[in-house]
């Protein structure tokens, strides 16, 4: 009993439920005013015939009288009261007394006033009388004749009470069937709802419960719960991706931070060992540069955690990225030529994006600069070549380069912060450059391509990079 | 030079007092918004150095009362926050110059230096001088003991940006902000190829070298036999 009294509590907590009593309610409403206002019209109708037919009757009396006198009406009367359904018929002297008719008895003074009774009278026939039932109610007329005896035409008004309780008799059944029929309906409806819910509810608590991979149930009818459903997965979707890309970035910063931090620390053992102060001015000199690479690092590993939160859209504006590609590439060119390499550009003018200069800047340089990192001294062809040129609807930036490459199955995993293949460790450099590369790309929602500069060649198959900026709509 | 640092964090602040009076530059602590307005309404300072997040008073709003009330005294934001948008909200608030944190001491002491010594020269200089060397911005000639030297227009802004600010230390980060407009960190040496490019042209026939490079903090350009 508890449980039932529980659960229908739930089931009224529900929306659906709550909302389907309101119809309930305002639907009832509407039938029982219907109901009435039929019944009443119907009633007033009823009443009017009555009157017409009491009325039409009395004139036909009177007619009757006029033709074949006292004789003649009295035989009809007796012929029509014999009838079944017959209506009242009194006969009465002028001083009130009941000569003749079908009434028993009669509420007394109905008789005194001619015309219409003002309201309906009670009144018993013969065999009612025998019977002891009740005493009905009628409307009657009253006529004088011309011989001054009164007649009275009445008819009974059980008819209209019987069509009017009929009415409401129905009414009231309508009304129960629906409210049952609501009943089981909000019952079946909302207990779906009520389970959908829980379903939902269940696989939420899985989730805060740590497992990130839960998704929330969707029935596949696309209704409004499973656009919900929906939408709370994909926003699980993104959660799950940050928190991955935060427990390897976490992973990766403990692993890849320990070493400059005890190269650091090392260096002030030994400091601390020798006696010497040049020595000592060494030291602490390394370990600035030591500290300085660290402080990259970490900004580094801000810039791209900013960026990848998908922040600042009011920093997008249209940029000059033809301006872009020329400023870098005269930024880098000196470092190239110094590295034994040329820096040659195919520079479409007059691009713009809406984008981030200094982002998309800096994404460039990073390139540029692992371009120059790698090429060098790699026995590929000593050149760099930096493009920017509309593909479709698409505009591309790329950087190529004559290096070793990256080989096909590394290419997603060298976008991944902190990821350095094994032939670039020797290199200086943080691991992050192509990761805030990545990241500004998603920030536009371009992409970002790797590929092989020469895919026939063997060792210097060099690798292309290419930014990919969709023309967005204003 | 005298100014003041608006900084909550005390250990940072004894840190910066000792290293600034070390540089000779008087030094002021406020360690919250509200001191600090006080102060730099009170007094004159040649640099404010205003943390961007303080208790009581925010260093945005600190600055806009004070560009409110009148005082235009050169302000360096330094901010934790470091957002992509962070430098634009910082420098639309009024400040003159912005540096996130961590930063080197070098920067912030070059910054500050810099920033200092804009209240007393005219921007309008048209002709800029160090020793022999000269600079004509309106025609954009670079001479040396009266013979031209060509330079890239790029090479141009870096010696005028150099020679604007001659006897001041000159960080890379500065030059790449000034000359190229852009505001990251360089990574590799790409300022110092092209400053030893500039040099090379500025220096190559002569004995006296004008363009000094700054162990630890950066470039300076300076008129050595003048002492």
């Amino acid at each position: 009993m508890q449980r039932l009294l529980g659960r229908l509590t739930a089931l009224y907590r529900t929306t659906a439920v709550r909302l389907s009593a309101v119809y309930l309610l305002l639907f009832a409403a509407c039938a029982a005013f219907l109901v009435f206002y039929v019944s009443s019209m119907s009633e007033r109708l009823l009443q009017q015939q009555m009157h017409e037919a009491v009325a039409q009757e009395a004139g036909q009396i009177e007619r009757i009288f006029d033709n074949s006198g006292m004789n003649g009406l009295l035989r009809t009367l007796e012929r029509r009261a014999r009838q079944p359904g017959a209506n009242l018929y009194i006969i009465a002297s002028p001083s009130g007394e009941v000569l003749a008719g079908n009434v028993a008895a009669i509420q007394p003074g109905v008789l005194d006033t001619e015309g219409w009774t003002d309201t309906p009278f009670r009144y018993q026939r013969y065999q009612e009388e025998a019977r002891g039932t009740s005493r009905p109610m009628a409307y009657a007329q009253v006529i004088v004749l011309s011989n001054g005896l009164r007649v009275l035409v009445g008819r009974d008004l059980g008819e209209p009470e019987t069509f009017r309780n009929l009415v409401r008799q129905a009414l009231m059944v309508a009304l129960g069937v629906m409210g049952v029929g609501a009943l089981a309906i909000w019952y079946l409806i909302g207990r779906n709802a009520l389970k959908r819910m829980d379903r939902m509810s269940d696989a939420s608590q899985r989730i805060m419960a740590g497992d990130l991979s839960q998704r929330l149930p969707t029935s596949g009818s696309g209704d409004e719960f499973d656009r919900l459903s929906e939408s709370l997965n994909t926003m699980l979707g993104r959660i799950e991706k940050l928190n991955e890309g935060l427990k390897q970035v976490s992973d990766n910063i403990a692993h890849d931070l320990k070493t400059p931090l005890t190269r650091l620390r090392n260096k002030a053992e030994a400091a601390l060992a020798a006696g010497d102060v040049a020595e000592h001015r060494t030291a602490l000199e390394e370990m600035i540069g030591e500290s300085d690479q660290l402080i990259r690092t970490f900004n580094a590993l801000l810039m791209i955690s900013r960026v990848e939160a998908g922040q600042a859209p009011a920093e997008m504006s249209a940029v000059d990225i033809s301006g872009i590609a020329h400023d870098s590439a005269e930024l880098y060119e000196p470092v190239a030529e110094d590295a034994g390499l040329g820096l040659v550009t195919e520079i479409a003018d007059g691009i713009e994006i809406k984008g981030n200069r200094e982002l998309v800047g800096q994404a460039l340089g990073n390139l540029i600069d692992n371009a120059i990192k790698y090429a060098e001294g790699s026995g590929g062809e000593p050149e760099i070549r930096v493009s920017l040129a509309r593909r479709g609807g698409d505009v591309v930036l790329s950087v190529a380069d004559s290096g070793p490459g990256v080989p096909g199955d590394k290419r997603e995993e060298v976008v991944k912060r902190f990821v350095r293949l094994d032939a670039s460790r020797s290199k200086p450099g943080t691991g992050l450059g192509l990761s805030l590369v990545g990241a500004v790309m998603e920030m536009h929602h371009g992409r970002l391509e790797l590929d092989a500069t020469h895919p026939g060649r063997e060792n210097n198959r060099g690798l292309t990079v290419r930014m990919v900026f969709p023309v967005l709509p204003d | 030079m005298k100014i003041l640092i608006v900084e909550d964090d005390l250990e940072a602040a004894a840190y910066l007092s000792k290293a600034f009076r070390e540089a000779g530059i008087v030094l002021d602590h406020a360690s919250d918004g509200e001191s600090g307005l006080f102060l730099a309404t009170e007094n004159s300072y040649d640099v404010l150095v205003i943390d961007r997040m303080l208790p009581r008073r925010d260093g945005l709003s600190l600055i806009t009362e004070l560009r409110r009330r009148n005082i235009h005294t050169p302000v360096l934001i330094l901010s934790a926050l470091g957002q992509v948008d962070d430098r634009v909200t910082g420098l639309r608030a009024g400040g003159d110059d912005y540096l996130p944190k961590p930063y080197a001491f070098s920067e912030l002491l070059a910054r500050i230096e810099v920033l200092g010594r804009r209240k007393g020269t005219p921007e309008q200089d048209m002709v800029y001088r160090v020793g022999d060397l000269e600079l004509d911005r309106l025609s954009h000639t670079v001479k040396r003991a009266g013979k031209e030297i060509l330079l890239q227009p790029r090479e141009f802004r870096l010696l005028e940006y150099l020679m604007k600010n001659a006897g001041q230390v000159v960080t890379r980060t500065m030059l790449l902000e000034n000359v190229w407009d852009y505001h990251f960190d360089p990574q590799t040496n790409v300022i110092d190829v092209h400053v030893s490019r500039l040099r090379s042209k500025i220096e190559k026939d002569f004995d006296q070298p004008l363009l000094r490079t700054v162990r630890g903090a950066g470039y300076m350009m300076k008129d050595e036999a003048a002492g």
